[in-house]
């Protein structure tokens, strides 16, 4: 279990100031979305969260302690994180590539063994690709490789994960399949944050939604509290449709520019 | 071929090189009357040309070609790029620089110590420029292009060396170490060469870990609690001082950084860290075969390393990469 905190935190990169001022605490069990156009900030927020990029004010908190001063293995097998458009540059086996998530448990000098072994294989079956496992990662289509990289993410078994955008060069099938393991990673226990551009996934799996525009934190709620057509309107500057189909939350997309 | 399988196959082709290597020379002695030298006959003929010529320079190879080959290995892993080798940094032409200043100035013939001495001082000199320039970027290209103005900048000053040689005779000297040969070592090489080598390897052979992590991309690897900063530190120190002390005793010698680590990475998984120690090996069986090869072909002059490693690594290259289509 991780609760992670964000505290007034400002990021910049080089001279560019990214984020201003976002607050949340973010609580173990929880599927949380980060939203928001391209540009917002989404992606910096999620990398300050895993202590990649320093922040220039304001701090993240693990579980109540300040992420500059936990060690980098301690944080990395607390926090899981997948980056965006993630490129693998050798040809490694699929296990091989999974295996690699299984690095911040080993020991120095030490092999894999069966509790890894085992971590590695839940994480093939979770992500429909355990048939995979001896082809070359490389070669493998876009929406294999992304499962495999995302299986390599929940191979760490981390209390909590961070995706940044897990459902690109993904079909539509498999992305509702992504959605539903990261639903059933959190309803387990899990703190998971995941960067979407999918404002329907977003609405339909996520307990709480960060919404971002211009690196300001703009609003942060349930999805149906901050998926309002008025609010995607100035964000997106874009008009929606929002309702519900067979039960199910639906934001579509209507056209562009919000008049 | 499982790892095992690999090293100890890796393995015994050294100790094929390393008995060649002690058989094989100019001085035509049977086997039966080393083995009588070895075993401690009194034979003083024998005992010198085993302790003092062949077995120094059977252990530099087996030094030398284990740095080469481990440092290629660990740079195309770090720097992601199938074509790194230990020159990328600057290492060699620094070290080749050195060796060159101490042959145009004399110092050679002063002692034997100064000329690899020498050799390892402008190794360290070029590595703290590459960390001034470098050592703050995260990116391996800022690196590459770092290492690359030095080695060209070590080019030139050899070139300018040749070019300002006072004699033909003196330009010969510097063209011929270049070439890289492990003619006529003795064991003061060997203790110069040895503690930098030791130094060098044990620096690189430590990052199979971080190594593989970085397949997956800087931010990946860091998420895996990988710290970019030691691990760039521990890099170029090791080849800095290894592979320095590698060229300071035995020439520039091309080929082995780059080849070896793309002839054993079929033979493992492909990740970065498991290609570490085969690489050594591998190099250190190159560079002995190649050394036994350069004692056997007959020549006017006996052929230099660097040639051979060359000729006899470059085709086996070629054919690999023609069976291998993709071969990263």
């Amino acid at each position: 279990m991780v609760t992670l905190s964000i505290e007034s935190l400002d990021v910049a990169l080089g001279r560019r100031a990214v984020l201003h001022g976002i607050s949340a605490t973010l609580a173990p069990g929880s599927l949380v979305g980060v939203i928001g156009p391209n540009g917002a900030g989404k992606s910096t927020l999620v990398r300050a969260m895993r202590g990649l990029v320093p922040a220039a004010a304001g701090r993240i908190l693990i579980d109540g302690q300040p992420i500059t001063t936990i060690p980098d293995a301690a944080i990395a097998r607390r926090v899981a994180y997948l980056p965006q458009g993630q490129v693998l540059h050798w040809p490694l086996s699929v296990e091989r590539l999974v295996a690699l998530g299984r690095l911040p448990h080993l020991a120095p000098f030490s092999a894999i063994g069966p509790q890894d072994q085992a971590a590695i294989d839940r994480a093939l079956r979770r992500t429909d690709i355990a048939h995979l496992r001896a082809r070359d990662a490389t070669q493998l289509s876009g929406g294999e490789r992304a499962r495999a990289l995302l299986a390599r993410a929940l191979a760490v078994e981390a209390p909590a994960l961070i995706v940044d955008e897990p459902l690109g060069s993904l079909d539509p099938g498999h992305q509702m399949e992504v959605m539903e393991l990261l639903r059933a990673q959190a309803t387990a226990g899990t703190l998971v944050v995941a960067v979407l551009h999918d404002l329907s996934m977003a609405a339909r799996f996520c307990d709480r939604v960060l919404l971002l525009d211009e690196g300001r934190l703009v609003a942060d709620g349930a999805p149906e509290q901050v998926l309002t057509a008025q609010r995607i309107a100035a964000v997106y500057r874009m008009r929606v449709w929002t309702g519900a189909i067979e039960g199910q939350a639906a934001v579509v997309p209507l056209r562009a520019r919000a008049d | 071929m499982t790892r095992p399988a690999l090293l100890a196959t890796l393995a015994l082709l050294c100790t094929i090189a390393v008995i060649l290597s002690l058989l094989v020379g100019t001085a035509p002695l049977p086997p039966a009357r080393l083995l009588a030298a070895l075993t401690g006959a009194n034979d003083p003929v024998a005992r010198i040309i085993l302790f003092e010529l062949r077995l120094p320079r059977a252990l530099l190879g087996l030094a030398v070609g284990a740095m080469l080959g481990a440092a290629g290995a660990a740079l195309q892993g770090y720097l992601r790029n199938p074509l790194a080798e230990p020159s990328v940094l600057g290492a060699s032409s620094a070290a080749a620089l050195g060796a060159v200043i101490a042959l145009y100035f004399g110092l050679a013939t002063l002692h034997p110590v100064l000329l690899p001495a020498t050799a390892i001082g402008a190794t360290l000199i070029a590595l703290a420029a590459l960390f001034a320039f470098a050592g703050r970027s995260e990116s391996p290209l800022t690196l590459i292009l770092a290492g690359i103005a030095i080695s060209t900048l070590a080019g030139a000053g050899i070139s300018l060396a040749l070019n300002l040689s006072p004699n033909p005779f003196a330009a010969m000297e510097i063209t011929s170490w270049l070439l890289g040969s492990l003619e006529d070592r003795a064991f003061d090489h060997v203790r110069i060469a040895l503690p930098c080598i030791g130094i060098g390897l044990a620096l690189l052979l430590w990052n199979g870990r971080a190594l593989d992590a970085l397949t997956l991309g800087e931010d990946s690897a860091r998420s895996l609690g990988v710290s970019l900063p030691r691990l760039r530190a521990r890099l170029l120190l090791g080849v800095g001082i290894g592979v320095g002390g590698a060229v300071a005793v035995s020439g520039a010698i091309g080929f082995v950084g780059l080849i070896v680590p793309h002839l054993v990475r079929p033979l493992t998984d492909r990740s970065p860290g498991a290609i570490l120690l085969p690489s050594a090996l591998g190099g250190a069986a190159l560079l002995m075969l190649a050394d036994v090869a350069v004692r056997l072909i007959p020549a006017s002059s006996e052929l230099r390393l660097g040639v051979v490693t060359a000729f006899l690594g470059v085709p086996i290259f070629l054919v690999h990469l023609l069976r291998e289509r993709r071969l990263w």
